[in-house]
């Protein structure tokens, strides 16, 4: 894996996910900026994919689980766009929030990850 | 917090409750894939264990769906979920530390969720709470 892609990932998606819960409590609805950061956060995913695909093909083998990493995975990209079209359902604050929470999962599921591809099996 | 108190179609995905149901959608799905690769791969090693993960990731679908859909069966519903959900992890989470033998591969409720944040301890209740605000027939709390 490329370990600084997943901090640029981690960074972003905390980075996101606090944005966009900050503008969801003060009241603002959805707009360009809340959506356009989730959708980046979804764009990074789908990079690592491809980082992923590509990486065991160039020497870059995981010491960890390759399926469960990509169980991980696959199940992180489904989530921003499953809450954008949540999201906007209805439109008020909340919806600008329920973005954030996503972008915050995915934080958290691109360390997880990481953890996964480098961990060493006894 | 006025959203349209008795709109006709549901109750309790409104407001901060979408919210609640975001987290709960996301619980769902962390848990079922995690699931599904402790089935794949290591079940003959803790089937206990892994068994229980395989239940509550079925309850957390079946509460985030009861928590969306209108109407008093399913209001019914995610009681009956969200409470299976607080004593499976207040149980859960007190045996993988007295007994931490049966749960050697961990669960979602494993040591109160500490593995998803505590989010697994937190979100019953809050769930509760807000069942408790959006129950049908009251006009609003």
């Amino acid at each position: 894996m490329i370990e600084w892609f997943t901090w640029v990932e981690v960074g972003a998606a905390l980075l996101a996910g606090l944005l966009c819960v900050a503008l969801g409590l003060a009241g603002r609805m959805p707009g360009d900026l809340s959506v356009g950061a989730t959708l980046a956060v979804e764009l990074l995913l789908i990079a690592q994919l491809v980082i992923t695909i590509v990486a065991p093909f160039v020497g870059n083998h995981p010491t960890g689980s390759l399926l469960e990493f990509y169980i991980y995975l696959v199940a992180a990209l489904l989530i921003p766009p499953i809450a954008v079209v949540w999201a906007l359902l209805q439109r008020d604050r909340w919806s600008t929030v329920i973005l954030g929470v996503a972008s915050l999962a995915i934080a958290v599921m691109a360390y997880r990850m990481h953890i996964i591809w480098t961990v060493q099996i006894a | 917090m006025s959203t349209t108190p008795s709109s006709p179609k549901s109750s309790r995905a409104v407001g901060v409750g979408r919210v609640l149901i975001t987290v709960y959608a996301i619980l769902a799905i962390g848990a079922t894939s995690r699931s599904v690769f402790q089935i794949i791969t290591e079940y003959s090693s803790a089937p206990l264990a892994i068994t229980l993960s395989a239940v509550s990731s079925v309850v957390y679908i079946l509460a985030t769906v009861a928590l969306i859909l209108p109407g008093t069966f399913w209001y019914r519903v995610a009681w009956v979920t969200i409470s299976f959900e607080l004593a499976g992890v207040l149980i859960v989470g007190t045996l993988s530390l007295v007994r931490p033998d049966l749960f050697a591969h961990n669960s979602v409720w494993s040591y109160y969720g500490i593995g998803y944040l505590l989010i697994p301890l937190v979100l019953p209740v809050l769930g509760m709470l807000w069942l408790r605000r959006r129950a049908p027939g009251r006009s609003d709390a």
